[in-house]
Parts: C-alpha cells; sequence; structure tokens
C-alpha cells in the first residue's frame, strides 16, 4: 500500500479534483484514478518527508474555530476600513512558538494569513520566533495568547 | 443587460443574497486598498475578497447550478479551495518582498532582520 | 417577478465588482511603490474571477467557471512571479 501510494492525501485530492473538474462518469473515473496513482510519483525525487497527520477531533474544532473567526474577522475589518478610528495603530509581533513540524508551520501560515487582520510575515527557524502583522493592535499579549491558545495547541495535538 | 435564470422562489432569493453580500464584502476589501495609509495595512485588504467574499459568491453559483441541472453541481469548491489556499502564499511573498526591500533602504518602522 | 429581482440583484453584484476592479486599478497606477501595484494586480485578478464568477450565474453557463478558475490559477502565478522579482531581481534562481 505504502509503495503503491507514497503520498494517499496528495492521490486522493488529485482523484477528487479531477472528478469535480470533468464530471462523474466511469471514463472519468478510470482516468482519474490512473492519474491518482502515477502522479504523486513525481513528487518521491523531490524526497520530501511524508507529513505526520493525526487524524483526530482537533481537526474539527480547528475547522469550526477557523471558519467562524474568519467570518468575524471579515466583519471586523470591514469595520476598520468604512469607518476610520482615530486611534487605531497597527503593527508587528514577534511571536515564539513550539511548533517545529514544516507542515504545521505552513498550515499556521495559511490559517493567519486567510483571515483578515493579521498577516503572517516571516519565520526564524534557529530561535522559532515568527513575525507576524496586526491590522488592528490593541494590545500585543492579548494577540499572542490568543495565537498560542486557540491554533497552536491545536495544531501540536494534529502534527506532533 | 438585464437577465436572470430561471430558478424557483426561494433559490432566487438566497442565490441574490449570497451573491450582493460577497460582491459586497470584495468591494469593501477593495476600498480598503484605497483608504488605508501604509503598505503593511493594504496588505490586508483584499483577504477580505479572497475569503468570505470568494466563499460567498462560489456557494451562490453552486446553489443556482444545482437547482438549475437538478444535480449536485460541486466544482466550485475548487475556486473556494485554490483561491484560500493560493492567496496566503502571493501575500506572505508580498509582504516578504517589501520588507525585504523596506530593510535594504535602511526604513525606521520596520523589525530588523536578527538572523 | 422572482426572476426580475434577482437579475437586478445579480447587475447590482456586477457593478460592485466593477467598483471593486475599478479600486484595485487605483491602486496600481497610482502605487506609490511596485509592491503596492503588485498588490492591487492581485486584488485586481480576484476580482474579476469572481466577476466571472457572477456571469455564470447570469446566463446559466458552466463555460465561465472554467475561465474563473484560469484567471485565478495565472493571477496566482504571476503574483508570485512578481513578488520574486522584486525580492531577489530574477524569476528563477
Amino acid at each position: 500500500m505504502r509503495r503503491l501510494f507514497p503520498f494517499p492525501l496528495l492521490a486522493f485530492s488529485l482523484f477528487v479534483m479531477w472528478v469535480l473538474l470533468t464530471g462523474f462518469s466511469p471514463g472519468h473515473v478510470l482516468v482519474a484514478a490512473a492519474v491518482a496513482l502515477l502522479l504523486p510519483r513525481v513528487m518521491l525525487p523531490l524526497g520530501w518527508e511524508r507529513p505526520k497527520i493525526r487524524f483526530c477531533r482537533a481537526m474539527l474544532t480547528l475547522a469550526r474555530i477557523v471558519i467562524a473567526d474568519i467570518i468575524r474577522s471579515n466583519i471586523a475589518v470591514g469595520k476598520i476600513v468604512l469607518m476610520r478610528r482615530p486611534d487605531r495603530k497597527s503593527g508587528f509581533i514577534q511571536l515564539p512558538v513550539a511548533l517545529r513540524d514544516p507542515y504545521a508551520l505552513a498550515v499556521l501560515a495559511i490559517i493567519l494569513t486567510a483571515t483578515p487582520g493579521t498577516l503572517w510575515v516571516q519565520h526564524d527557524p534557529r530561535r522559532n520566533v515568527i513575525l507576524i502583522h496586526v491590522l488592528d493592535l490593541i494590545d500585543e499579549q492579548q494577540w499572542i495568547d490568543l495565537i498560542k491558545h486557540r491554533y497552536e495547541r491545536l495544531l501540536l495535538e494534529i502534527f506532533e | 443587460m438585464i437577465q436572470a435564470p430561471d430558478l424557483p422562489g426561494w433559490a432566487a432569493i438566497i442565490v441574490g443574497l449570497l451573491l450582493f453580500a460577497g460582491a459586497a464584502f470584495t468591494l469593501v476589501g477593495t476600498l480598503g486598498l484605497i483608504r488605508l495609509k501604509t503598505f503593511y495595512d493594504r496588505v490586508h485588504a483584499p483577504t477580505l475578497g479572497a475569503s468570505l467574499g470568494t466563499v460567498l459568491v462560489a456557494t451562490a453559483s453552486m446553489i443556482c447550478f444545482t437547482v438549475l441541472q437538478t444535480r449536485p453541481v460541486i466544482h466550485e469548491l475548487l475556486i473556494i479551495l485554490f483561491v484560500t489556499l493560493t492567496t496566503p502564499v502571493t501575500l506572505i511573498l508580498l509582504a516578504r518582498a517589501a520588507l525585504y526591500r523596506d530593510r535594504s533602504e535602511g526604513a525606521a518602522h520596520v523589525p530588523a532582520d536578527d538572523e | 417577478m422572482s426572476a426580475l429581482a434577482l437579475a437586478y440583484v445579480i447587475t447590482l453584484s456586477q457593478i460592485l465588482l466593477g467598483l471593486a476592479m475599478g479600486c484595485a486599478c487605483f491602486r496600481v497606477l497610482r502605487g506609490p511603490r511596485a509592491q503596492d501595484r503588485v498588490l492591487g494586480l492581485d486584488t485586481l485578478y480576484v476580482s474579476a474571477m469572481l466577476l466571472l464568477v457572477t456571469y455564470g450565474v447570469q446566463t446559466g453557463r458552466t463555460l465561465y467557471f472554467e475561465g474563473a478558475l484560469v484567471i485565478g490559477l495565472l493571477g496566482f502565478t504571476s503574483t508570485v512571479a512578481l513578488a520574486k522579482f522584486m525580492m531577489r531581481g530574477e524569476v528563477i534562481e
């Protein structure tokens, strides 16, 4: 099984993407299976390590939290754009992280940037500090606590 | 050009609301491009259109075609997936490029490189 | 009745998205620096993609979906290439 599907998640998403793009018919399902079987082999010579993902309840919790946060911060940023507050200030935050797994860090980067109002800028692998930019920076410590407790704890559970 | 698909009333209401909300969120995001003062503030603006704007418009399209063709049409999920995965990558790269340029010019308001 | 109302709402959404593209164009033309222009271009791509999806809803044809997908992917690639160019002065190292 491992030899047939070196990257099972990639093969699965390729299959789903092919079927969604071309429509559901027996012929296309067959082609999609061939694509899912052959294309992930391209990744083998690159020599990436497999992501260690634990499928658990934390994933559902994380998805729920992220969707709720995206809706809430969309409205918050919309308010900032439409009503200029004179006391709003934005700024950079240095945030020490406990995550080491590159895939977990990538997921954290996408979550932080896809949520309006926060932007991942840089990661320093030696000190394990990430640099983020926040649009509405009231209390620096509050943002650090928020990210550490809301996202990082769940990501640690999923990836490590 | 005033034209609309032939949808039943309930679907028309849902599709119209979702489309309007998505377009409005996108417009508010791009207004941010004009109204915010510095580049690092402006980077946040397009995420409005790329997150909720895209999701709402694509959902409206999904509902519209599912009702029209009386079978599940969900390939707009691919647009949502691609946009939510690629926009963060472009914005991170852009912010890093801007930071690099500002640092190499010795701008005062950006954090120094500690590496 | 509901079809006429929906037609007006769709046109209104298209106007809003067109205004969004106008705002993005303003940032592309105005600058002031290269990164602002690239950011405006990226926003222009996303808004144009959404506009194409609304055209798909309006006409009831799935053809526009494919156009939207292509615009989205091309926008991603071009913005990444431009950002890379701004950082290093070359696209492929």
